[in-house]
């Protein structure tokens, strides 16, 4: 399969990127790792006649932390998450996520901005974005804005990002002492999309949680957020009991889609499983067993 | 649509083309360089059967553009021997019997090949994890790990 024809352009700025962006509006679209929108151009189901091609801005690549907090720049691949010491070190979740994304070649060129902006339910980032309380920096023509990942997913294909903008930049806080975390992701095998996953992000003050955030990953049309469940939660003393009724709080708000890894039902009961597995895994983590 | 030139390293030797960007570097690689040692399978790139290493790294040429090689350094199966001695990941894949119908063996030999850069020393969890990107329909997975650690052993001892 070949994709349509299209004019390329390798711009090596990213003020070069959004202008070529803004020059061809509708008709153009950037190329970050390839691994979703080349296959959607060989199917024909997009046919961009501009595709911009951001593997050359050195900007849009690199990890590294400020005031407690990590940079990370939005063409980093997930080979690179996976080899940070520094997201080891202060955001482990990311790349112990990253690791459970598609395969070792993809992992070469897939990136964590293409992940996130293309806004695709099935992709892991999201929820993993909106677990860490991560924030994204749109650049467009007129500058750049700082939003939370918590509402940019709008649905599926369809973010927040503007037509002209380009995501530059995921902004995550360092993980506070006493963090447990975990992302539990059932997928048929190495490289398919998650059947169902979730992602728990939760701080520990003795036996108290006082904060969790509870994320899902492909039973909706968007990385969904838990927040009966981490209401639930929150303040508590977790116990199974609990972890049990914030499983069915989880699955109150699953909308899946039934496809070949399974039916209504059985999505939505795995992400009540999942949802256990992660609080289950992410306590153990912040009590240091 | 206008064709571009690009040119780039392939196995040790400069090539220059003219391509459409919406053309493949499989299918430059096969059909305008005549290296055909790196196959189509799934071209959705689940496979791994085209697997490349492009400047360093493992890839999958069905899901590159031939334009994105420009100026950079690409290896096949066909740059693996060298002065008719067989690399010893392909030494590996024949002593073991690696492969039987041989379709996806040219990827296999290329993961291999850059995994043990990766990691010269691999443990046979390692080896599952690091060739996770390649399929065997064969399914002749023990033969294809027993040859990855002969290549690993291999290289290590020279």
């Amino acid at each position: 399969m070949i994709p349509g024809a299209f004019e390329y352009h390798a711009p090596t700025t990213l003020a070069e990127a959004v202008s070529l962006l803004k020059e061809y509006g509708d008709e153009g679209k950037v190329l970050a790792g390839g691994h979703s929108l080349l296959p959607m151009m060989k199917l024909r189901f997009a046919e961009p006649s501009h595709l911009i091609d951001l593997n050359g801005i050195d900007e849009l690549r690199g990890i590294r932390e400020e005031n407690g907090v990590i940079h990370i720049g939005a063409m980093t691949t997930e080979n690179e998450l996976i080899a940070s010491q520094l997201l080891w070190d202060k955001c482990p979740l990311i790349p112990e996520a990253a690791k459970l994304i598609a395969d070792p070649q993809v992992r070469n060129k897939g990136t964590i901005g293409g992940d996130i902006a293309h806004g695709d339910p099935g992709n892991d980032h999201p929820a993993i974005m909106m677990a860490t309380d991560a924030s994204f920096v749109l650049h467009g023509p007129d500058g750049e804005r700082v939003v939370p990942a918590n509402g940019f997913f709008l649905g599926t294909y369809f973010t927040l990002l503007e037509p002209e903008e380009i995501l530059k930049e995921i902004q995550v806080p360092v993980f506070p002492r006493n963090t447990g975390y975990a992302y539990s992701k059932l997928k048929r095998k190495t490289g398919d999309f998650a059947t169902a996953a979730a992602a728990v992000v939760l701080q520990l003050d003795g036996d108290i949680c006082t904060k969790i955030n509870i994320t899902l990953t492909n039973v909706g049309p968007t990385a969904l957020k838990a927040e009966e469940a981490e209401q639930l939660l929150t303040g508590k003393v977790i116990t199974e009991d609990l972890i049990n009724q914030a499983a069915e709080k989880a699955m109150a708000i699953c909308d899946p889609a039934e496809d070949l890894r399974g039916d209504v039902e059985y999505k939505t009961h795995m992400a009540g499983e999942m949802t256990r597995r992660a609080i289950r895994q992410s306590l153990d983590r912040a009590r240091g067993n | 649509m206008a064709k571009q030139h690009i040119s780039f390293t392939l196995n040790g030797q400069k090539v220059e083309t003219l391509v459409e960007p919406r053309e493949l570097l499989i299918h430059v690689l096969r059909e305008q360089l005549g290296q055909t040692g790196s196959h189509i399978g799934c071209d959705t790139s689940h496979c791994g059967a085209c697997t490349v290493d492009l400047n360093g790294k493992s890839v999958k040429a069905c899901t590159i553009l031939a334009v994105q090689a420009n100026d950079g350094e690409v290896l096949t199966v066909e740059g693996l021997a060298k002065d008719g001695e067989l690399h010893p990941v392909q030494e590996g894949f024949m002593q073991e019997h690696g492969l039987q119908c041989g379709f996806c063996t040219p990827g296999m030999l290329l993961r291999a090949y850059r995994f043990l850069q990766e990691n010269p020393n691999p443990t046979e969890e390692e080896i599952r994890w690091g060739m996770s990107g390649n399929l065997c329909r064969c399914t002749g997975y023990q033969n294809i790990i027993k040859a990855v650690q002969y290549a690993a052993k291999k290289m290590q001892s020279a």
